[in-house]
């Protein structure tokens, strides 16, 4: 009995130990120059290593897929089928002419025509652009995650054993420390904006609530491990503009404000993120909507504007994307934010998805979930490129000016430019588009309608 | 996508679909992959509206007879297998395949294609494409693009010169007939990769 006693009294007192050195490590390493603004390089050196790691993994896994004779059933980005690009389509359509009535010199409408629309339709069936934007992005090399493998069998014992200690790293250790700085993180900023508030000197109010905002996003990146590159700073969005970006997840917002201070848009909550909102908005002017002023177009764009024309006031952070797509190409922009005319700050954010898939799937993981699965990889690697301020020419309209602008991202990022509307992921497709792709066909056709009917009237009157 | 056992033996019938179609393993896998992806509803069949969820598909201007191609009639959901069996249809044709006669026509011959466009004509499915039929398609291939005489001409012309036995409709054979000359097997073929 005594034994069990002194056991349990070793056992708190060391608990006791561990918890004060974690913090204190945590506290020293971390959060300190996370207040400073100063990089202490561990994050860089991690993954470094980590990517050491990777590589060692997958050559494992492909000489034991070789062992065993068995093909790795490698994911590629492709997809199932080759598509031919729809530039050559009406190459297409006179190939088909070709083989079937080489006799005839003008085109016409042929019964052959229809094997083109076939092939396009069920290869879409198959496999489309559009919807592949939607799931995320499949990996060529194995990170350690059973979650981006399809590999996963037992091919060696070293890599179970290294899979398993991946496990044990991620969840064990690397878990709850995200976790401690997130929690300190959004606290500091509840109590930290409200105190701000509460100031009543305007200018000192400005000037701390950059500091807090700023010192607190950092705290929040490292809760991720996200280890950011900022190229081209000296474009860097200033007052009365906006600042627009490709949008992938929702840590795009933090990405972006560990870099400078912007004002959110977004639909007002209820719970956590509502306390947040409300906090943060005490200190800094953000602009939250309520659920049913959304769907007004004008209040919308009133207020927007009126945020702008204030100069003194942070530039507005958009994702005229509307949804989050998965980091391979860029979709419609809304032109809401185009309309008000003001300069356009274009901001690509592009991810390095070797480490952690950042893409969030709504339809597949609710909020918590997410968080989750971004707090248990191995880190978050983004690059982020502050383009050259844009503004409207003179007549563009809000259409063509976003589809530059959204053109210039997606050269930036690297990203593929769609035509598509993200918002499509949950509604059906505009009548304009269909009349593009009848247009497209009919052009082979009637382009020389009047030589065919000519012919075809002398014809009828032989 | 995630950490689901993607292994072939899950899926129901795989072995008997892989002999049936030709399809490999691995194809049959990411079929089994896309299957689930446009069946939003988990229910393992689909619906015409999960077909119509695709956008590319929804701005094809034979789309909708694309989707009821996969419907037989009176049925209103379709299984992996018949889904499975339809895509068949667009696989190469195999160069060097030997068939005694008991054997079945496999999927994704000549003619087996050539039905599936005759079919996209063919709306109601009466072995016959009649004139109707065939101003249907080609509305919805040219819109408002082109004026109703435009159209009626263009549908007289194709009649006249593939109706052999002057029924005012094209039949089967007729069809056949007229697309001796197209690489039928090239432009009706879906290459997979690997």
């Amino acid at each position: 009995f005594y034994l069990l006693l002194i056991f349990c009294g070793v056992f708190f007192r060391c608990l006791g130990i561990s918890i004060m050195v974690w913090f204190t490590l945590l506290f020293v390493f971390i959060i300190v120059p996370a207040v400073l603004g100063v990089s202490l390089g561990i994050r860089r050196l991690y993954i470094v290593t980590l990517l050491k790691v990777f590589e060692w993994a997958t050559s494992r896994m492909e000489m034991g897929a070789k062992e065993k004779n068995q093909q790795l059933y490698k994911p590629y980005s492709s997809g199932i089928i080759a598509k031919e690009p729809p530039s050559s389509w009406q190459q297409e359509i006179q190939d088909l002419r070709g083989s079937a009535s080489c006799l005839r010199s003008e085109p016409e409408f042929e019964m052959a025509d229809i094997f083109y629309f076939c092939r396009r339709g069920v290869e879409s069936i198959m496999d489309d652009e559009v919807t592949k934007c939607f799931s995320a992005q499949e990996l060529e090399s194995w990170n350690l995650l059973t979650r981006s493998n399809y590999n996963f069998r037992h091919i060696s014992l070293r890599l179970t054993v290294l899979w398993g200690l991946g496990v044990l790293i991620r969840y064990g250790v690397l878990l709850p420390l995200r976790v401690t700085l997130a929690v300190t993180g959004i606290s500091l900023l509840l109590v930290l904006t409200t105190l701000v508030g509460l100031l009543p000197n305007r200018e000192l109010k400005f000037f701390l609530s950059e500091k807090v905002h700023l010192m607190c996003y950092r705290i929040c990146v490292r809760a991720l491990t996200a280890i950011i590159t900022y190229h081209n700073r000296e474009n860097k969005p200033k007052n009365g503009g906006i600042c627009v970006a490709n949008h992938t997840t929702p840590i795009d917002v933090i990405i972006l404000a560990n870099d400078g201070c912007y004002s959110m848009v977004g639909q007002v909550h209820g719970g956590l993120m509502g306390m947040i909102q409300r906090a943060m908005v005490r200190s800094s002017p953000h602009i939250w909507f309520e659920r049913s002023e959304v769907k007004d177009r004008h209040l919308v764009a009133k207020r927007l504007g009126d945020h702008v024309a204030d100069k003194t006031k942070q530039p507005i952070l958009i994702f005229p994307e509307g949804t989050c797509i998965n980091n391979t190409s860029v979709m419609m922009f809304k032109k809401g934010s185009f309309e008000i005319g003001c300069t356009v700050y274009p901001v690509a954010i592009k991810y390095d998805p070797r480490f952690g898939d950042a893409f969030w799937n709504s339809s597949k993981f609710g909020m918590v979930n997410y968080l989750l699965r971004m707090m248990s990889s191995w880190a978050i690697v983004c690059s982020v490129w502050y383009l050259p301020p844009m503004n409207r020419e003179e007549g563009e309209d809000a259409v063509q000016f976003a589809n530059r602008v959204k053109a210039a991202i997606a050269a930036q990022g690297g990203l593929v430019d769609l035509i598509w509307d993200g918002g499509l992921k949950r509604a059906k497709v505009k009548d304009a588009f269909k009349e593009e792709q009848q247009k497209l066909y009919s052009k082979v056709l009637v382009g020389r309608r009047e030589s065919e009917i000519k012919h075809f009237q002398a014809w009828r009157t032989m | 996508m995630g950490s689901s056992n993607s292994s072939v033996n899950n899926i129901p019938n795989a072995q008997e679909l892989m002999q049936e179609t030709g399809f490999s393993a691995a194809h049959i896998l990411r079929l089994h992959e896309r299957f689930e992806f446009l069946d939003k509803h988990k229910c393992g069949q689909l619906r015409p509206q999960d077909f119509g969820a695709v956008q590319e598909l929804a701005l094809n201007p034979i789309g909708d007879s694309i989707i009821s191609a996969f419907f037989s009639p009176g049925q209103e959901t379709v299984d992996f297998a018949s889904f499975v069996r339809i895509l068949a249809h667009f696989r190469p044709t195999d160069r060097n395949q030997s068939r005694d006669g008991a054997q079945q026509e496999p999927a994704n011959s000549s003619i087996r294609k050539l039905k599936f466009a005759f079919q996209m004509y063919d709306q109601d499915r009466d072995g016959k494409i009649s004139r109707a039929e065939l101003l249907q398609v080609l509305r919805a291939m040219l819109g408002i693009q082109v004026t109703e005489e435009q159209l009626q001409s263009i549908a007289e012309r194709a009649i006249q010169e593939a109706d052999l036995d002057r029924d005012d409709a094209i039949s089967f054979d007729e069809f056949r007939k007229s697309l001796e000359k197209v690489d039928i097997d090239h432009k009706m073929s879906i290459r997979f990769l690997r």
